[in-house]
This record gives C-alpha cells, structure tokens and sequence, in this order.
C-alpha cells in the first residue's frame, strides 16, 4: 500500500470528504435521509460539469456492466441511463421484455440472476408491477435501481426532480411545492412527496377525489401504523392549491392506468384541473413549472405554459442524466459490510 | 470534519516552514515563466484540491512581477484516477473549472509528486478540455518513489523520503498556515 491512497490531509486526491451513502439498491426514497439525498445532488452538480466538457466521459466505471431491464415502454428514463453508464466508462446494455427471454416465460428472478450470473453490476428495471424492483433486490447482489415499479415508486426521477429544484431556489426548506393531477396513479409524485418530506418543503397535492390515493388525508391515517405516505396536505381545489406556490409540477393524466369510471371525461378533467397561464397567476412571482414526462399538452398542462419561460421541463431531461451518473457512481462505491438502507 | 490535520497528535517533521513554501513558490513561478518564455498562452490548471490553491499562488506572483496575471483554472481527477475499484467512495468528485485549453501552454500544478498516478490522471482529465500546445508539471515537492513514467519539469524542493512516510503540505487558505510536514507512519491515523 502506498500512502498517496490515505485520506489523509496531505495526500493529492483530497478534494472533499466521501458523501454519505449506504445503500447497494436505490429502491424508493423513504429510506433517503436529508443528509443521503444532499450526496447524491451535490454528486450530481460534478456530474453536470462532466456533461458539458467536449468529451462528456470519465473511466470512473470502466469494467463496470450496467443492464437496463425494462418491461414497461420509456423513452427519457432508459435513454438516460444509457447516456449516464456511458458518460462514466461503464458498458450499457438494455433489454426490453418485448425482445427478451421473458416472453419464453423466464420469470422475473431467473431473468436478474441471469444477468447477475454475467456480471451486470448495476440493474436498472422497470416493471409494471409495484415491489418488482424490491424482489429482484432480494435474488441478487448485484445493485437494482429501481426505475419505476407500477405506481408505487421512481426514485431517481424524484432525486432529478429535487436536483432541478435545488438549482432554481438552493434550500427547498419551506418551499410550497404542488404536484397536480392524477396522484393515485404516479410513482413520480410518491417518490417526491419522500424527497420533498426529507428536504423539508410544504407538499400540496392536488387532483379529482377519485385521483388521490387514500390514506393521504389525516383523518384517513391509521392511528399507529405506519404510514404508506409521507404528510401532505391534500387539495381538490386547484385554484387554492396553487396559491403562493414556489413550484408547480403537472402530471401525466395516465390513459394506460385508468381501469374507467374514475373521471367523467378528459375534457371534464382538464376543464377542472389542467395547469394553465392564468392559474399559475395565482403561483409565487417566482415559481417554476415543472412535469415529468411525457406530458399530454392540452389535458394536464396547457401547451402554451409546457414552453413558457416559467417551465424548465427541459431541463429536468438534461439534469436526469446527470444524476443517474450520480447514482451510478454511488452504488459503485458502495463497500460490503456498509449498513444497507436498500432494502427493507 | 475539521479541514486542519491533527499532526500536533502524531509524530512529524517539519521540512519546510511558512518562509521556506514561500520562496519555493516564488522560485516556481520564476521557473513557470521562464520555461514558457513569458506569461503569452499561460493557463495554469491546478489539480484539485491543494494544487489548484498553488496555482492561484503561482499566477498572482506572477502577476507582481510580470504585470500579467495568468489564466488559472482547477482540475478534479477523482473521476480518473485508476484505484476507484479499490478505494471506493473515498471522497466525493467536484466540478472542474476550466479556462480554454486549446492551442495554449497548460502548467499542471500540484502540491506533492509522489506515484505520478494523479498526474496520470488529471493528463488523462485534460484530453477531454481539449487539446493544449505544451503540458509542463509544476510540484511544490517531489518526494520519489515513482510507478510511472513522470516527471515534474519545476520543483520547488526535492525531499527524499521513505515510502512509509506520508508527505503533507499545508497551505494557508485550506490549512490555516504554510508548512510541509512529513509524518512517519505509525502515528495516529
């Protein structure tokens, strides 16, 4: 052993203290402290700087094997991850169910201990069923991340989410943030109310009554269990929920998942409750629109404000992969023997 | 965590005092310029993070005797260095800052030159900025003991050491005083 590789003061390779991390899976954000999420952003910003050199990539991963495994349709999310593995020197495969083995019948285990068995590092799964991403967690050793399981969790779309956010207003402490449409449906807006909870921001949600999940609402909260949600406050009156509000996230009234009778119609829907110019009047001077993708313009968001100088929904898609490298990086260091919050 | 090192608990030595890192320094900008024929083209890239606090050093004596102040930028190599696999999350990566690079005489400037794999490292960072006419290496000390094929082009003081030794140079703005101390293993760590 040499003594340059000592933390030591003197040694060449002290630029700042090792973030704080202990997580070998990026499953959901409840088990995210304030200090955790502040690594994986503060992570993030060097990754930024990396995407705007002339040549966006790094060896930090080379040798590395991240898979993407996704048995539900995306665009950004994927795209993302192969971008961010790339950028780092990882090798980057992606398989979608449509094209695998899964529709031989191989179950979701046998598939993540096949690909563990060729020495993927990193699974990044996507899965229409909620708690997929926490059953191959529990077959494998290699990491999962879980990007996006039914409408239960998508963590680092949150962690991109908090990351934008951050670079508009620094503290997100006592910040009013609304997410507004379809909550029940939306891994997004559970996995922010986590994020958002950690960091100390005010959550409003805001949709129809049949488009909140139960249990949000105090009064509907077990006594002493404990709870699915974090505490928010709920609002099915969006002219009262965008009052003052710092931040304005629109969601994807999602066709796919609608099992019917939950709204009268779409027209009725986005009469009531798309975001348009002049409600986001009601929003602080300063606010920013924010939307997940991929967004139905004229439904939940009008057109007009979905490119408006307010939205920065672009920059949520360019941010995304730099936090992803930011993950990515993480997990990688993870050393056995760390306290493992990734799975519960 | 306290940025300053608890040396006053482990056994050192000290091998330069506040006067003795200051005229090294100014030696070293001497040489900088010198070796470049004038400050024309000049970017100092400091790595990051004692290298780039030398760099400023260097570019403002530069700047009294010159009458130029030099391009300074500042490089972070943790995402290149070779021991990732081994080290893990040791520290955490920080942006680089940058001036242009192309067609210009880039001085590399780092606190300790030691195995040569931060250099190897932060030349490797380098090619990604672009593509500089000349890279030179400026140390404030060389202590030996090289694994690769580097060496500095400026020094400002040769100190053999052992390679149990752990070297650490102690600069004003990140440590509170001026120093290079050398602290035998063994000591508290």
């Amino acid at each position: 052993m040499t003594t340059e590789t000592m933390p030591s003061a003197g040694a060449p390779t002290s630029s700042r203290p090792a973030p704080a991390w202990r997580h070998q899976h990026i499953l959901d954000l409840d088990n995210f402290g304030r200090d955790e999420i502040e690594a994986v952003l503060d992570t993030a910003d060097s990754m930024r700087e990396i995407l705007d050199r002339r040549i966006a990539r790094v060896p930090a991963l080379r040798g590395r094997t991240v898979v993407n495994l996704f048995y539900e349709p995306s665009t950004r999310t994927r795209a993302s991850f192969e971008l961010a593995g790339k950028a780092l020197g990882a090798d980057v495969i992606s398989l979608t169910a449509a094209m695998s083995s899964v529709q031989k019948g191989e179950s979701l285990i046998d598939t993540v201990r096949t690909l563990r068995a060729m020495r993927a590092d990193v699974i990044v799964m996507r899965h229409s069923s909620a708690g997929a991403a926490y059953l191959a967690a529990e077959h494998t050793d290699a990491s999962i991340i879980n990007a996006g399981d039914g409408a239960h969790a998508h963590p680092t779309q949150a962690l991109l989410d908090l990351y934008t956010m951050r670079q508009h207003f620094g503290d997100l402490a006592g910040k009013r943030v609304v997410m507004v449409g379809d909550i029940s449906h939306s891994r997004v807006a559970r996995s922010d109310m986590w994020g958002l909870t950690a960091l100390g921001a005010r959550v409003v949600v805001c949709g129809p009554p049949t488009l909140l999940p139960r249990g949000l609402r105090a009064s509907e909260r077990p006594a002493h269990a404990e709870s699915a949600l974090p505490p928010v406050t709920v609002e099915t009156d969006i002219e009262r929920a965008i009052e003052g509000a710092h931040i304005v996230m629109a969601l994807r009234l999602q066709s796919e998942r609608q099992q019917g009778g939950l709204l009268p119609s779409v027209g009725e829907y986005a009469r009531r409750y798309q975001v348009t110019a002049q409600r986001l009047a009601r929003a602080h001077p300063d606010h920013i629109l924010m939307h997940p993708g991929p967004k139905n313009e004229g439904v939940e968001i009008a057109a007009d404000v979905a490119t408006g100088d307010r939205s920065i929904i672009e920059e949520q898609v360019t941010n995304g992969v730099a936090v992803r490298m930011a993950l990515l990086y993480l997990l990688a260091g993870y050393a056995p023997g760390d306290v493992d919050g990734g799975s519960r | 965590m306290p940025e300053q090192p608890g040396v006053a608990a482990e056994p050192h030595a000290l091998l330069l005092d506040e006067a003795a890192v200051r005229r090294a320094v100014n030696r070293l900008a001497h040489e900088v310029v010198e070796a470049n024929g004038g400050t024309e083209g000049l970017v100092l890239v400091g790595i990051r993070r004692r290298g780039a606090t030398l760099a400023e050093r260097l570019a403002n004596a530069i700047a009294t005797f010159e009458g130029t102040r030099p391009d300074c930028g500042a490089l972070d190599v943790t995402l290149h260095r070779d021991d990732f696999a081994q080290r893990g999350l040791r520290s955490a990566p920080l942006p680089s800052d940058l001036p242009r690079i192309d067609g210009r005489s880039v001085v590399l400037v780092d606190d300790v030159l030691y195995t040569g794999r931060t250099v190897r490292a932060a030349l490797d960072a380098l090619n990604d900025f672009g593509r500089p006419n000349v890279v030179r290496l400026a140390v404030l000390v060389d202590r030996g003991h090289r694994e690769l094929p580097i060496r500095a082009d400026m020094v400002g003081k040769n100190i053999p050491t052992s390679p149990g030794d752990d070297v650490r140079v102690l600069l004003e703005e990140v440590d509170g005083r001026d120093a290079v101390l050398v602290v035998s293993r063994g000591g508290v760590q």
